[in-house]
């Protein structure tokens, strides 16, 4: 009828991943929370820490990982908040887009949304532990994109899923934290082999499973995305 | 659809469940009074009867199962299918309780400490944590259909989970020195062992089997009540109908 | 941006009138079935719909009627039996999607964005060549172009549900489903609804119109049915019925 042509599934991702960091943007708010949560979470790890018993490039990885879990979980569930309010998501599923590019701009989304907590989060660690960032900066910065890409696509899809249930935002830390191990494990064991100036070849078998972990779970979240939708 | 009837009467023997009671007892019996104690280990050993058997039915035929079930479910939408996966998570989750008891039990006298990260131990862990989240999940969800698709998206991609916790957990130890895990059940026990372990095998097996089928009939009867309440036609007339204007 | 109102009337045609010719009717259904798990809610529906005609389905909450408008939408899929937009087999991904406007009691839209760019990102999501003037265009047809730039939390409910049907129309769709459209609406606000519906009417776009309003259904219908446990108890061209009578029809098939 005319010369229109609905965008293809990335095109149609980037549209709905722009919408969406357009709203948070207007309000800020879950992107505040996250970043004052993580600054919080650093300093009461850090008044707990007893630094005559444990080195600060021994703990600091644990706790830069640890918070980016928790803060990164924050920032999951506003993204299918914001759809099921008005029902907004019908719409969206109701135009010619893919299922799979509402699975792929949401995450996209979620990805910038936890990589800018992480702007922040990472030099606060590294301000309170005092560690050699410049040194390590690039393969941090690495390591954080690797994580980051794997817990946006797992919880991605857990936030579709809580998103319709009784419990929403108490049910995803259940359900995702025990896919988040093969996240967290690698970065933290990445992240302290740098720290102890080890070269970044050391750490480069945790990180062959990191991103054997998003390869796997990027296609397998965005196949089952549509299964958690009616039909 | 249909569902399977239930032939027997609520208050019927279940005999299957009987016969598979009698023989863990009976299994229990000959392991502590008619088996004789390993050398180094002594009595804790003893403890393998219970784990061994539960970790093996947990993690791979209630696991397998809830996983294989999800998937198929997810190509046909048969709800027995996801009655099946059900019962399993709930026998399944028992079943791994019982390994995460047995398993510090036995490794507290025999290493000294009660946790080590035993590929088979941690991946029950991860996995019971997998299955506590299908059965909260489960209670989050009132609409069938829904239910039975998020738990078998649940299923398969803890399914997919299991070869990236036994990485983990093999680059972990071998990175970090562990105290070596002695496992009985090797070829080279004594004839006795070995038929006690066998029966434990068997008799687990059969309670896991008259569990899983007790725990189904159950989930049959209740969808077929429910099911039936739905078919009652709302009562007329419906005053909310009455157009405006 | 011009603060006139465009009339009605001037908005051009779309060639869906052309398209009235063709052999297929925009909505076939034929021994459509849904049913979720045990319940039943939609059996053996059979009827169709043409360019330029409207079907108003009236009928008792829980008849069916939400469910087969999401059907047709593309929202959920048939059980067993068929149904056709634009004579694409549901459920036909993008290509039956892309012709149809869905526009239910709940607004679909998000509240911290503003009017336009809701309008604007339903526009793109359609592959509209120019969406922000095309968004523009069906904001004015609501009547709501001065509030184009307020957010939409801000808007009264009348104006969101105005907002909302620009939305689902700004793609000029062949199909209009509409869900209870006029729910919440004021005088001004079902004024608008009503003149936009014609004017889609006449451009050709068939509708299906689900609402409790049995004057605002006739005014608009060319067919009217009502729909009671899943099935159209009566389905019928409007004729000349006048709406006490068929108040006096309904009662009596509701009834029975």
């Amino acid at each position: 009828m005319s010369t229109r042509v609905p965008p293809g599934t990335f095109a149609a991702a980037a549209l709905i991943a722009r919408k969406d960091l357009a709203i948070e943007f207007r309000t800020r708010s879950a992107f505040l929370a996250a970043i004052v949560f993580s600054l919080l979470a650093i300093v009461i790890f850090f008044f707990a820490w007893d630094a005559t018993a444990v080195n600060a490039v021994d703990l600091a990885p644990g706790v830069l990982w640890v918070i980016f879990t928790f803060s990164g979980l924050l920032g999951l569930h506003r993204s299918f908040g914001v759809e099921e309010a008005d029902r907004a998501i019908d719409a969206l599923l109701a135009s010619p887009v893919d299922r799979e590019a509402v699975f792929l701009g949401k995450a996209l989304a979620n990805l910038l949304f936890v990589l800018g907590v992480q702007a922040i989060a990472i030099p606060a660690v590294a301000l309170f532990y005092n560690l050699p960032l410049s040194r390590v900066l690039g393969p941090l910065v690495g390591i954080a994109v690797l994580a980051a890409i794997g817990l946006v696509s797992v919880g991605t899809l857990f936030s579709a899923m809580a998103a319709n249930t009784r419990l929403a935002e108490l049910l995803l830390p259940v359900l995702a934290l025990p896919f988040f191990v093969p996240i967290i494990l690698p970065a933290a064991q990445s992240t302290a082999r740098l720290l102890s100036g080890r070269p970044i070849a050391e750490a480069m078998s945790w990180l062959r499973i990191l991103i054997a972990f998003d390869i796997v779970f990027v296609v397998a979240c965005a196949l089952a995305f549509p299964f958690t939708l009616e039909d | 659809m249909t569902t399977p009837a239930p032939t027997e009467d609520r208050r019927s023997i279940d005999w299957l469940l009987t016969i598979a009671v009698l023989a863990v007892t009976a299994t229990f019996v000959r392991a502590i009074f008619f088996t004789p104690a390993e050398a180094r280990q002594g009595l804790a050993q003893k403890i393998f009867y219970v784990h061994a058997p539960s970790a093996f039915i947990a993690l791979y035929v209630a696991f397998g199962i809830v996983a294989v079930s999800g998937a198929l479910y997810l190509w046909l939408r048969d709800e027995r299918l996801d009655r099946i996966a059900a019962s399993a998570a709930e026998v399944g989750v028992v079943y791994m309780t019982v390994v995460l008891i047995t398993g510090p039990m036995w490794g507290k006298p025999v290493w000294g400490t009660w946790w080590t990260w035993d590929a088979r131990l941690t991946l029950t862990l991860f996995l019971w944590f997998v299955f506590l989240g299908y059965l909260i999940l489960r209670g989050a969800i009132d609409d069938h259909g829904t239910r039975a698709r998020y738990s078998a998206v649940l299923g398969v991609l803890g399914a997919l989970l299991v070869p990236f916790i036994h990485l983990s957990v093999y680059l972990f130890r071998t990175l970090h020195p562990m105290p070596i895990v002695l496992k009985p059940g090797h070829p080279s026990l004594p004839n006795s062992m070995l038929a006690t372990f066998a029966m434990s095998f068997v008799s687990f097996a059969l309670l896991f089997v008259a569990l899983l089928r007790a725990r189904y009939r159950l989930a049959a009867r209740v969808d077929a009540l429910v099911a039936e309440e739905e078919f009652e036609p709302a009562p007329m007339p419906n005053l909310r109908a009455e157009p405006i204007r | 941006m011009s603060h006139a109102i465009t009339p009605i009337e001037h908005i051009p045609r779309t060639p869906h009138a052309a398209e009235a010719t063709s052999a297929r009717p925009a909505i076939e259904v034929d021994a459509l079935t849904r049913a979720f798990g045990r319940r039943v809610a939609i059996r053996r529906l059979t009827f169709a719909v043409n360019d330029g005609e409207c079907l108003a389905l009236f009928g008792p909450n829980g008849a069916g009627k939400t469910t087969l408008l999401r059907i047709l939408a593309g929202l959920l899929r048939p059980t067993s039996g068929t149904a056709h937009i634009a004579g694409v087999k549901l459920p036909g991904g993008a290509e039956a999607r892309a012709v149809v406007g869905l526009i239910s009691h709940q607004s679909m839209l998000y509240s911290a964005l503003t009017a336009r760019e809701n309008v604007e990102f339903t526009a793109r999501l359609y592959g509209l060549g120019s969406p922000r003037h095309a968004a523009m265009r069906a904001l004015q047809r609501m009547r709501l172009e001065e509030r184009a730039e307020s957010p939409v939390r801000s808007l009264s409910r009348g104006m969101q549900q105005r907002v909302s049907i620009a939305r689902a129309i700004v793609h000029e769709p062949r199909v209009v489903l509409l869900d209870e459209p006029y729910t919440g609406l004021d005088e001004t606000g079902a004024a608008a609804l009503s003149a936009a519906l014609e004017s889609l009417k006449s451009s050709g776009a068939a509708l299906v119109l689900v609402t409790h309003h049995l004057g605002e259904g006739l005014a608009l219908a060319t067919h009217t049915a009502i729909m009671r446990d899943g099935q159209f108890i009566k389905h019928e061209p409007r004729g000349t019925v006048e709406l006490d009578a068929y108040r006096d029809v309904y009662r009596d098939a509701i009834g029975r």
